[in-house]
């Protein structure tokens, strides 16, 4: 049995402890907000936060986490920057067919709550490991801005 | 003329007869959570107002849930807050594309497609429930009107909602649709309206079809022979079998795959599963001869599509000058790798999938169970992008076949290597343009298109006397005045590597090779590329005026630093008018920075116009990732790319800052989703050309030639 601290719930799973988080979340809790992209963290689908930091849960082992606080897209709206985040990925109309935008999001919350004020350069260096197909970047990087400029 | 059959919920369902909308059969599933008044496949209104809009084309990011609702809740004077949106069951009668007859998004023609169609829905609607409240308050019809969810009875003031006249409608036949409203009147088609699906794609909450968990469900990854067209030799199960968390291990004569209680367990499984493949004719097919096949197929005489003029005289009278184009394969690798849930019985099957041919995937699931197609239920879900995909079943097929080895249901995952060696791809193009000028412009035009063609297998009508419709689209009608005019058409398909659409279809092909072509005319005439093609666009003003808008915009005659420069495209496609600019910037080590892109779009009326700056801005993004890096290769008879290390994408810190300036108009909407793919390859290539005179030819930009360290 392995214990996760996940969304402020502790959740006892009877897995392997090399088991990438992202099926942890995904096959056996149920919880498909995050998602899975390239398996190879090459392309952001699968962020979430492990102690407030952006991480690509499908190479993160659950061994690995411990006892580590995790934070996905289904709950990252209670934390100040992630609903600043969304608010301003609505205001903005970021998004087109959305499967990315979970990763995109946490990665932009992880941003914002270590840099509040991120300048062109911080958003490439914290957004860059986030694939859009659809090509929202120039709304990805306006809304980061306009979530910045919230009190 | 109506057509009536009972509704899933109960109630009743009248569709009135629309051309190509044919009669509803008696097996279609209609959706649940019907109102009491459904008047049309599209429609359902309940007790509490709430409008349910069953939307027959499918959602895959470029917003034409909300684009059709609002086009379908503008006549019916809906109350927009009240209006949800639903996924359409597999049904050609009932929700056929009227473009293609048949189920089907794609094309860019959601809008124009379903124009008439849903303004007439619900028009219609609105009709039965003006007569609804007129008979209630025993008053002449043309008395009422309608706006925001209420009937209003004008000489009294008289109020009465939707909602509860839904019972009342529900009894009344409708008759003729009310005339439709003049465009002036329109108080939802041209505000940029919130996205009905946006709130749930922020929070976690938006089911893809890779999200769907029924009870009981397992999980499978699977391979097929890494060499197209190969078969299972030799199976060796029993290392897979031993990973923990392993159920089963299907061989198929073309596949094998691993069920277990998650994807790690099926994942690992896969990998611990040893495999021999019996490789077949294609194991020595490669890239080189790819090329060289089709360089040689393009020198054949092709199918006429289109003539004016007489264009071998022109070009035998004239000093003809000539260039060929290279596009290369191309991998959809849409963020939602390829995945389906199926649960196949005896008695039936339900099929979990995001696919753009819901019908299509119901026919080809009766066809592998036996099943009569009454028993499959299709329940599509949003698509974690399409891009043209998700328009074909193999990966739906080959689940089903996973699933009847299957006890209950199991969801058939796509690993990324998976999605981008098996997929159909974006065929490679070879185009041979020739043309001569006279008194500055251009007088004499061949333009030889070869390529697969899509058509032949996918939708054969669009395949005649040996000419692919869409092959030829955006080059049988290219905007220029030229007076002696030819295209041709040769089929010819890549040895062993199936082809299948890709945003932006034909267009893409040759929108990038008239318009690179286009740019070399205009240097061979001593003339600015702008003014070369304004002075030939006499016939085509919608495209003239955007071509001036964006050049205005992007300050086309200010001067450039070395090294950097401009370049147009101008293109006429999917019924849309745009002219994009690409500022870029190439460094001696022959990397391209792109700093900016303008475009100025004209497609008609805007439904929603902060959307199809999205689909712009997208667009023109999912182009410039073609150009910049896009390009599958083939060795020994298997892809050689397979992830976002070896098949890049453009990232945000690559991306330029977009300008989209829409223009207004009254005409016809037009199509604008893939508008931007086909626009940003020629604009790009025409900017490298301005900033380096280097007339790139192939696609993706070659760095080592514009080094310098390679021959053009």
């Amino acid at each position: 049995m392995i214990r996760l601290q996940i969304n402020g719930k502790e959740q006892e799973v009877d897995i392997p402890a090399d088991m990438p988080l992202l099926w942890v979340l995904r096959d056996v809790l149920g919880m498909t907000g995050t998602k899975f992209g390239c398996g190879i963290a090459q392309c952001g689908a699968c962020t979430v936060h492990v102690d407030g930091n952006a991480v690509r849960s499908c190479l993160l082992s659950v061994g690995a986490v411990g006892a580590r606080a995790i934070t996905t897209i289904e709950a990252v709206g209670s934390t100040p920057a992630g609903a600043k985040v969304q608010k301003a990925w609505l205001d903005l109309e970021v998004v087109q067919c959305g499967y990315c935008q979970s990763g995109q999001i946490m990665s932009a919350a992880a941003l914002l709550a270590s840099t509040p004020h991120p300048d062109d350069s911080d958003i490439d260096a914290a957004m860059a490991g986030n694939i859009c197909r659809c090509g929202t970047y120039v709304r990805i990087r306006a809304a980061i801005k306009k979530a910045a400029a919230e009190a | 003329m109506l057509q009536t059959a009972a509704a899933a919920g109960g109630g009743l369902l009248l569709g009135f007869y629309v051309p190509l909308a044919g009669a509803v059969p008696s097996n279609t599933q209609l959706p649940g959570d019907a109102g009491p008044f459904a008047p049309n496949a599209f429609i359902r209104i309940n007790r509490q107002g709430k409008v349910t809009i069953i939307c027959p084309q499918v959602e895959m990011g470029q917003g034409v849930y909300t684009a059709l609702c609002m086009i379908l809740a503008e006549e019916l004077d809906a109350d927009f807050d009240q209006v949800t949106v639903e996924a359409a069951p597999p049904s050609d009668a009932l929700y056929g594309n009227p473009v293609f007859g048949i189920q089907a998004t794609g094309n860019s023609n959601s809008v124009r497609a379903f124009w008439t169609k849903l303004r007439q829905a619900g028009a219609g609607a609105r009709g039965v429930l003006v007569k609804a409240a007129a008979a209630q308050w025993k008053v002449d019809p043309g008395t009422c009107s309608t706006a925001t969810g209420e009937v209003i009875h004008t000489p009294s003031g008289r109020k009465l909602s939707y909602g509860a006249l839904a019972d009342a409608a529900a009894k009344l036949y409708p008759g003729e649709i009310p005339p439709l409203k003049n465009p002036k009147d329109f108080k939802l088609i041209g505000k940029s309206l919130k996205r009905l699906d946006t709130p749930d794609k922020v929070n976690g909450k938006a089911l893809y079809g890779i999200d769907m968990l029924p009870e009981g469900v397992k999980f499978a990854t699977l391979a097929a022979s890494p060499v197209f067209g190969g078969k299972v030799g030799q199976v060796d199960g029993r290392a897979a079998k031993a990973v923990p968390g392993v159920r089963q291990v299907v061989v198929l004569d073309d596949l094998v795959a691993v069920v277990g209680d998650h994807m790690w367990a099926a994942k690992q499984g896969l990998d611990a599963l040893v495999v021999s493949w019996n490789e077949g004719a294609n194991a020595s097919v490669d890239s080189a001869q790819i090329r060289k096949d089709i360089k040689a197929a393009s020198e054949q005489e092709g199918a006429v599509a289109k003539k004016r003029g007489d264009a071998t005289k022109a070009l035998k009278d004239g000093d003809p000058i000539e260039a060929h184009f290279e596009l290369p394969l191309l991998a959809h690798a849409p963020m939602e790798p390829i995945n389906c849930t199926a649960h196949v019985r005896a008695d039936g099957c339900d099929i979990w999938v995001g696919t753009q041919v819901a019908a299509r995937t119901q026919a080809a699931v009766a066809k592998i169970t036996g099943l009569p197609l009454q028993k499959i239920a299709v329940h599509n879900q949003l698509l974690g992008g399409g891009f043209g995909r998700r328009l074909d079943v193999d990966g739906i097929e080959k689940t089903v076949r996973i699933a009847q080895k299957v006890d209950g249901p199991v969801k058939v995952v796509w690993t990324r290597e998976e999605d981008i060696q098996h997929d159909f791809y974006r065929p490679i193009y070879y185009d041979r343009i020739t043309a001569t000028l006279k008194d500055g412009r251009i007088d004499g035009w061949k333009h030889r298109v070869t390529g697969s063609s899509i058509m032949a297998r996918w939708f054969p009508l669009g395949f005649q006397h040996g000419v692919d419709g869409d092959g030829v689209d955006s080059a049988v009608d290219e905007p220029y005045d030229i007076p002696n005019f030819q295209v041709e058409f040769v089929r010819h398909e890549p040895p062993a590597v199936p082809t299948g659409f890709w945003r932006g279809v034909g267009p893409n092909n040759n929108v990038f090779a008239i318009e690179c072509f286009i740019d070399e005319l205009a240097r061979k005439a001593g003339k600015d590329p702008l003014d070369f093609r304004l002075a030939m666009l006499g016939k085509v003003p919608r495209l003239k005026a955007v071509l001036e808008l964006a050049a205005r915009r992007a300050q086309w005659s200010e001067p450039l630093p070395p090294r950097v420069g401009r370049g147009i495209a101008a293109q006429v496609a999917f019924a849309s008018f745009i002219a994009t600019i690409a500022e870029v910037e190439v460094d001696d080590a022959g990397e391209v920075r792109v700093r900016r892109i303008t475009s100025a779009v004209d497609t008609g009326i805007a439904v929603n116009p902060d959307t199809i700056i999205a689909q712009l801005q997208g667009g023109l993004i999912f182009g410039l990732t073609a150009a910049l890096y896009g390009e599958i290769t083939i060795n020994k008879g298997r892809v050689e790319q397979g992830n976002f290390n070896d098949y890049r994408m453009l990232r945000i810190d690559q991306a330029p800052a977009i300008d989209v300036h829409l223009v207004k108009s009254g005409e016809a909407p037009g199509g604008i989703g893939e508008t931007g793919t086909t626009a940003a390859p020629p604009a790009l290539r025409n900017a490298i050309y301005a900033a380096t005179g280097i007339a790139l030819r192939k696609l993706p930009i070659d760095r080592e030639v514009l080094a310098g360290r390679k021959p053009a």
